[in-house]
């Protein structure tokens, strides 16, 4: 196989990052919002094993289960969270959330 | 030219853009599985056979399969495209792209000035990850399985009904 440049796979997590970026801001609804970082740990995930790649360690493969980790309690929280935001005010925007007391 | 890199990047990209910009949630959820699933081609390519397993099981299967099953308890009807549709006016989605391409092309640029860094072609197997995982990295081991146990215990307390226990 030919060899790769780091960049190239830095580049790409770079990209899916910054997409992940725009979907938080952009989006209202919180399942699209839950998704959107799900997309940026992921791209720091590839990072992570990109950069263990390019040294031939383990240790960044090591890092990305720590972010496996990270991102399945994130999401049950966060799945959670929506469904009680959508038991007590009937929607799933965001904005909603601003009205909400104790 | 490495096409086994180069065809997932791109499928990867596409979906993950699908996914931000689809209204339907369900239609969003399918996309970023075949985004996840790109990216543990790309995984295999660079010699982590482990971690592009680990990425189809957890985050294409559970994870996901977690997110279907939010899906079904809300029961969103077909209402919520057009709703989607009204919260997305273009003034809204504007900004946010401009800047965020503003921030991406700065990051591009400076990757581009590190020159050219080859990356290995050996793999890594699972056993050496493992070793890792329960050597010198065991006291991050058992931070995160204390992590998950606070998010089981937080997910529980959070996704009970409370009207039913007034009752």
């Amino acid at each position: 196989m030919p060899v790769l440049p780091m960049e190239q796979g830095l580049l790409l997590a770079a990209l899916l990052f910054a997409l992940g970026l725009v979907g938080v801001l952009v989006r209202r609804n919180v399942i699209f919002i839950l998704m959107s970082i799900e997309i940026m740990l992921n791209a720091a995930g590839l990072a992570f094993v990109v950069a263990g790649s390019r040294w031939a360690q383990e240790d960044g493969q090591v890092m990305f289960v720590f972010i496996l980790a990270v991102a399945a309690a994130e999401v049950s929280v966060g799945l959670a969270l929506l469904l009680q935001l959508y038991r007590r005010l009937q929607t799933l925007d965001v904005d909603a959330a601003s009205k909400m007391r104790g | 030219m490495d096409w086994f890199f180069y065809i997932p990047a791109v499928v990867a990209t596409v979906a993950t853009a699908m996914v931000i910009t689809r209204l339907n949630a369900v239609h969003a959820l399918l996309y970023l599985i075949v985004s996840l699933l790109s990216v543990a081609m790309i995984f295999f390519r660079l010699g982590a056979p482990f971690i592009a397993a680990l990425e189809v099981i957890i985050y294409a299967g559970a994870i996901m399969v977690l997110f279907v099953f939010v899906m079904m308890m809300l029961n969103l009807g077909p209402r919520t495209v057009e709703q989607e549709n009204a919260w997305l006016p273009t003034r809204m989605w504007l900004g946010p792209i401009i800047l965020t391409i503003i921030l991406l092309i700065e990051l591009i640029f400076m990757l581009r000035q590190s020159g050219h860094q080859p990356m290995t072609t050996e793999t890594i197997q699972a056993k050496q990850v493992g070793i890792a995982l329960f050597g010198p990295y065991l006291l991050g081991a058992e931070l995160a399985s204390m992590l998950l146990l606070g998010g089981v215990v937080g997910a529980y307390h959070l996704g009970r009904d409370s009207r039913e226990e007034r009752n």
